[in-house]
Formats: structure tokens, C-alpha cells, sequence
């Protein structure tokens, strides 16, 4: 009944003879839906370089012994007591030791598992660096360096030097913050003491940086031999089994299932981060928020040139009342102007949208914490330039659906006779 | 009297504001089918307020309206839009064309609305219009470029572009001068003879009333007889 195309032509005349009010109003969508992919993109790349420094240096999965207290403590083998609610004190933990038990076997089992991408060993100890007379303290990451450069890409953080170097006897990378301290540079030694006392002395190979200055100025990588070695322990001695997974949203259930199958602690990345998730979350809420208020505030802008032109147009609106258009047709013709205000200016936002990220793209940003980053990171995604057009199609419906309404109302016999 | 193309019965209506006030009181008439009919009056004495209670544009009264023996009064808004669009006519005082289409396009647009013939079509059919009343060479002109008795052509060749039962005017020529207004007035008076062309207009000239084929003389929301 109704007829779409010559609803369409008539909104279009309307907005065409008033094309200076028709401009002004899509500009606000355009710069609304503009400022709202930039933002999005924006926030969402940095969400990404956050979570990328995070997750790249994350396991999914840790696998470790933590050292805390017997769960069954003796009194709870006692059959007299076992009804009873019993109150233990002073409970010390007891020393399992932080080394994984058959970790070999562990190891080669999780290889098969499907969903699992790949498994890395690991030692972590602490230790003393020793330079002159200073001792400073610090840990060393004994890694199987294939594995780990396969699943934590290391290399990316290695200033100096190169991971494979790692291979070779009695070699150690450096954090660049402890260089710095200790003085020394690739190819000097450097003097180690365990916890237990033992000393050794490595050489430096290589420099790294995560950007991190906790961690720069604390951590050192060596092989898993050499960590064994410095420690003095034999060659199955392991303390964390880190796991990258397909799916990484199966990390909380492996970690549970893993627990209960090899009777050992385990974490997943999701809740050894939490803190991270809270800032993505804070990140995507704001420029959220900034891109609906700009919305709302192009919204009030076409609200009024709508109200504008429809008194302007109050010949017009009787005329087409009088010569057969009904009220619902009448309504139409400014929704549709409206809608056509949003699509142009949306449209036209998020080409600019675009534009913009890409401009932010391509802006060098060095800073000597990222040293994979090179310009502010964005996200691209269709995602956010399918909410843009949607938010910019909603405001607008929204916002002429009033005037529209009140279009519909208009009694052409006031306007006539009002003449 | 089976023939009438509208007929009105017992239509009466009041004014509210400022205060209560009875401006149309019991009016019964027919207007049979090729009749070219006048309504005079004084100004003020309800021919206006009646006409737009015809044109089905003013709901708020009281009595009936039947419109080729169908009863009109109580139809719902798009109904009543469907039946304006279809069956009447209008011609204004002044000239009411839409300022954002050529002549062309204002003559077309309830032919589309209607959306009985193609485009190409009623294209043609406004031509033809535009023609017999001496403006196809204006087609193409906006309102703004044309004279007051050029509008008001426009205005007629719009009202006849999908064949109505009646054309309506509420003083066509009050406001086009002696020329301008025989010249409106043959018009008219040639659609009745050679189409057969029922025809309705208020004025309060008695010249043009008197060479209308009848006469309905309004006095204080009356007809007299
Ligand atoms: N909207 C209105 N509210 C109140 N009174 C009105 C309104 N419109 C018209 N009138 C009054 O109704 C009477 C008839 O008006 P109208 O039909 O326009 O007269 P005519 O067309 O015969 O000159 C006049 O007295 C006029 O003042
Ligand atoms: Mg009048």
C-alpha cells in the first residue's frame, strides 16, 4: 500500500532544498561515528599491545608445586576423631620441593594432547648476582630454548645477542636493568650464587629488554642444563611445565583438569592477570561511552533542524494531506530524511573513522619499554564499523522519529485556512 | 436520486474556542454527477468550514457524508487519504503547489501516490493536462518562476491527474484578477461539457457563481432554499 520509492523521493526533495541544514546535520553523525571508530580502534589496539606484552610472556597453563601445607594433616587419619571439628595451629608448610615429579612422563603426555600447541619446561629459581663486592638479587629462567622461542617468541626481546647462544655451555641472557646496574656488556662473565650457596660463573650472551623494569632488572634466561647445573641438581629437575594452548578460552578447564590428573598446582593466564582484564575493560567502556554521548549530542542536532524544517514545511505537509498522503506516509517521509541524514553521515564517519586510525597507524611511537612497538597500535576490526553505522541508523531513527510524529499530526485544514 | 456523487446529511459542526459556536447548522445537499455547482455566501457564513468537511480533510463534526452512496463519515485516517488521493480534486486560494518539485512533477505527484498507471504514464497524462490548459511549455519551470493564474492552472491540472468523481475549490479566483479568473473559470466550465466533470467550487463572486449550472446560497451555516 505503501510506496517506498516516491516516500524516498519526496524526503529527498525535502532535504535537498535545504541542503545547508541537511549538511550540518550529517556532520555531527559523521563526526560523532568518526571520533567513535578512532577511539574504539584506538583503545582496542591498546587493549591488544597490553594484552599481546602480557599473553606473549604468559603460559595458558602453569603447571608448578606450590609450596604450602599438607592437606591431610595426620590428626584426620585418626579414626577416633574423625567425626569431630578439629582446630590445628601453627601449621608450617611442608618442603615437597618446588621440582616437578616425573615431569618427563608429564611432558611427553601432554605433547599428544590435541589441544595443546606446544610445551615448554621450565626452572625458576632465585639467585645472587655477584659484581665486585655488590650482590644483587634476581632469578633465572632456565628454559628449553627451542620450545620457549616457539611458544614466547624471546628473540623479540633480546636487544643484544641471539636466543641460540643460549645453547651453548655455561651461557646466560641478561636483563638489560641488570647490565645497566652490574656494568657489564655481551661477552663478559658473570658471577652466580645459588640458595644453597653454590657459585658459578656464566657468560653473557645476549641482552634482554621486556619493558618491564621489574622484571628487566631481575631476570636472566639460561638453558635448562645450565640452570640444572648452577643449582645443582640433576638433569629431570624441573619446576614449572607452561603450556600454550589452540583455544585459550579452554585455559581455566585444562587447569582444572590437568590439577586433578597429575596432582599438581596449576594456574591459567586469566587468573594470574586478572588486573589486565580490568583495564581492557575500562578502556573499551570509556570510548564507548565518549562515542554514545557524541552520538546523543548529533542525535539533539537533527532532533532540532527536523523541528525546523518541518514548520518550514507546513505548506508542503498540508499539500500532501490534502492531495492523498495519510499521516503514516507523512511520518515516513521524515523518518526517512532522518535515516538518510544517518546512513550519509555514518557512512561518510566511517570512511573518516578510517582514515584516522590509519593516520594514528602510521604515527611513530618508540619508547624504550616496547621495543616491538613502533607506531600507536590500532585495532582494526568490522566489528566496530558495524556498531558505528547501527549506533548512527538508531540516533537518528530515534531523533526524527518525534518530529515525524508530530509531522504526522499536522491538520492541513488549520494550515489552509490559516492563509 | 440515485446518481450523487456526494451528498451530505444532516452535517453539522460546532467551534470550541473561544467559545461555543454553531458554524454549520443541519446542511443537507447533493451534488449530482456532471453538475457544476457554486457555493455563495457571505464572509464568515461557514462555506469554507463546509467544503473541508466535503473534502473528508475535517473529521470533527456531527451528521453523514457519503461519497457515491458509501458512507464516508468515521473511515479511518489512511482510508480517508486513499479516498482524497482517488476521488477528489482540490484547487486552493492559494495555489498550494509543493515548492521543492518542477510543474511537472507537482501535476504527477498524486498520480504516483496512487500508483495506478506507471510512471512514463501519468507522466504522459500530465502533459496532456498541462496541455489543454496552455502550460506544457511551463513544465519544466519551479512554482516560484510562474504567475498567480499559471499556478493556479497547475493546481488543476494536479486535481484532475487521476480522473476524480469531483473537483473542489475553495475561491479558486479570489485571488487572480478579471483576466486570470475567466480565464480559470472557462477552464472549468469546458471540463463539465466536454468530460462531464462534476464540479464544486466556493466563491464569493456573484459573476462566476451565476454561470455555474447551480447555485447554493450559505447564510449563518445554512442553505437557503
Ligand atoms: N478554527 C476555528 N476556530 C473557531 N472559529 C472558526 C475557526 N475557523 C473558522 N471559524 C469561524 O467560523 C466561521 C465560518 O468560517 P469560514 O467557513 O471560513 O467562512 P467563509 O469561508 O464562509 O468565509 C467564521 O465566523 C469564522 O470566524
Ligand atoms: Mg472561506
Amino acid at each position: 500500500m505503501m510506496n517506498y520509492t516516491l516516500i524516498l523521493n519526496i524526503a529527498t526533495h525535502l532535504l535537498l532544498a535545504r541542503l545547508k541544514q541537511t549538511i550540518v546535520a550529517a556532520v555531527g553523525v559523521t563526526f560523532s561515528i568518526a571520533m567513535f571508530i578512532t577511539l574504539v580502534s584506538f583503545m582496542n589496539g591498546l587493549n591488544d599491545l597490553l594484552d599481546g606484552l602480557m599473553l606473549n610472556r604468559t603460559p595458558h597453563i602453569r603447571l608448578y608445586n606450590e609450596i604450602k601445607p599438607s592437606e591431610n594433616q595426620p590428626i584426620s587419619l585418626s579414626k577416633e576423631y574423625k567425626n569431630n571439628t578439629n582446630f590445628i595451629n601453627s601449621i608450617k608448610p611442608k618442603d615437597r620441593g618446588k621440582s616437578i615429579y616425573n615431569s618427563k612422563a608429564i611432558i611427553s603426555y601432554l605433547k599428544k594432547d590435541p589441544r595443546i600447541i606446544d610445551v615448554a619446561p621450565k626452572i625458576t629459581t632465585p639467585v645472587f648476582f655477584n659484581s665486585g663486592t655488590i650482590e644483587i638479587s634476581g632469578t633465572i629462567n632456565g628454559i628449553e630454548v627451542l620450545s620457549e622461542e616457539k611458544l614466547f617468541k624471546i628473540s623479540d626481546y633480546i636487544i643484544d645477542g641471539n636466543v641460540v647462544d643460549l645453547l651453548q655451555n655455561n651461557s646466560i641472557i641478561i636483563g638489560k636493568g641488570l647490565a645497566d646496574k652490574m656494568l657489564l656488556t655481551k661477552g663478559d662473565v658473570i658471577k652466580i650464587t645459588s640458595t644453597r650457596g653454590n657459585l658459578s660463573s656464566l657468560k653473557i650472551v645476549g641482552i634482554s629488554q621486556i619493558g618491564i623494569a621489574d622484571i628487566d632488572d631481575s631476570m636472566s634466561y639460561t638453558s635448562l642444563d645450565t640452570a640444572q647445573k648452577v643449582l645443582g641438581e640433576p638433569t629431570n629437575y624441573i619446576t614449572d611445565i607452561q603450556i600454550k594452548l589452540f583455544d585459550m578460552s579452554l585455559a581455566a578447564a585444562l587447569a582444572k583438569e590437568f590439577e586433578q590428573k597429575f596432582n599438581l598446582d596449576t594456574i591459567d593466564f586469566n587468573t594470574a592477570n586478572s588486573q589486565f582484564e580490568t583495564g581492557s575493560k575500562v578502556r573499551t567502556i570509556i570510548s564507548y561511552t565518549v562515542g554514545i554521548v557524541l552520538l546523543i549530542v548529533a542525535g539533539f542536532g537533527i532532533y532540532n533542524i527536523l523541528n525546523m524544517m518541518i514548520y518550514e514545511k507546513m505548506d508542503s505537509i498540508a499539500i500532501l494531506k490534502a492531495t492523498g498522503f495519510s499521516g503514516s506516509d507523512v511520518k515516513w517521509i521524515f523518518v526517512s530524511l532522518s535515516l538518510i541524514i544517518g546512513i550519509v553521515g555514518g557512512l561518510i564517519g566511517l570512511f573518516f573513522g578510517y582514515i584516522f586510525s590509519s593516520i594514528i597507524d602510521v604515527v611513530p611511537f618508540e619508547t624504550a619499554s616496547l621495543p616491538t612497538v613502533k607506531t600507536y597500535p590500532i585495532h582494526y576490526s568490522g566489528i566496530f564499523y558495524l556498531i558505528g553505522i547501527v549506533f548512527a541508523l538508531f540516533t537518528t531513527t530515534i531523533a526524527g522519529l518525534f518530529p515525524a510524529l508530530k509531522a504526522s499530526k499536522v491538520d492541513p485544514v488549520e494550515i489552509i485556512r490559516g492563509k | 436520486m440515485e446518481n450523487k456523487v456526494i451528498e451530505t446529511k444532516g452535517l453539522t459542526k460546532y467551534f470550541y474556542d473561544p467559545i461555543k459556536f454553531q458554524v454549520l447548522k443541519e446542511i443537507n445537499i447533493g451534488i449530482n454527477h456532471g453538475e457544476f455547482v457554486s457555493i455563495v455566501g457571505k464572509s464568515g457564513c461557514g462555506k469554507s468550514t463546509l467544503l473541508y468537511l466535503l473534502s473528508t480533510m475535517d473529521t470533527d463534526y456531527e451528521g453523514q457524508l457519503l461519497i457515491k452512496n458509501e458512507l464516508i463519515t468515521g473511515k479511518k485516517d489512511n482510508e480517508l487519504a486513499q479516498i482524497r488521493n482517488e476521488k477528489i480534486g482540490f484547487v486552493f486560494q492559494f495555489h498550494y503547489l509543493l515548492s521543492e518539485y518542477n510543474v511537472l512533477k507537482n501535476v504527477m505527484l498524486p498520480g504516483l501516490k496512487l500508483g495506478k498507471y506507471s510512471e512514463t504514464e501519468i507522466k504522459n497524462r500530465a502533459m496532456e493536462h498541462l496541455k489543454t490548459l496552455d502550460m506544457e511549455d511551463q513544465a519544466l519551470k519551479m512554482p516560484n518562476q510562474l504567475s498567480g493564474g499559471q499556478k493556479q492552472r497547475v493546481a488543476i491540472a494536479r486535481a484532475l491527474i487521476n480522473d476524480p468523481l469531483i473537483i473542489m475549490g475553495d475561491e479558486p479566483t479570489g485571488n487572480l484578477d478579471k483576466k486570470n479568473s475567466d480565464l480559470v473559470f472557462d477552464i472549468l466550465k469546458k471540463l463539465t461539457l466536454e468530460k462531464k466533470q462534476t464540479i464544486l467550487i466556493v466563491t464569493h463572486d456573484n459573476d462566476f457563481a451565476q454561470k455555474t449550472n447551480r447555485i447554493i446560497t450559505m447564510e449563518d451555516g445554512r442553505i437557503l432554499l
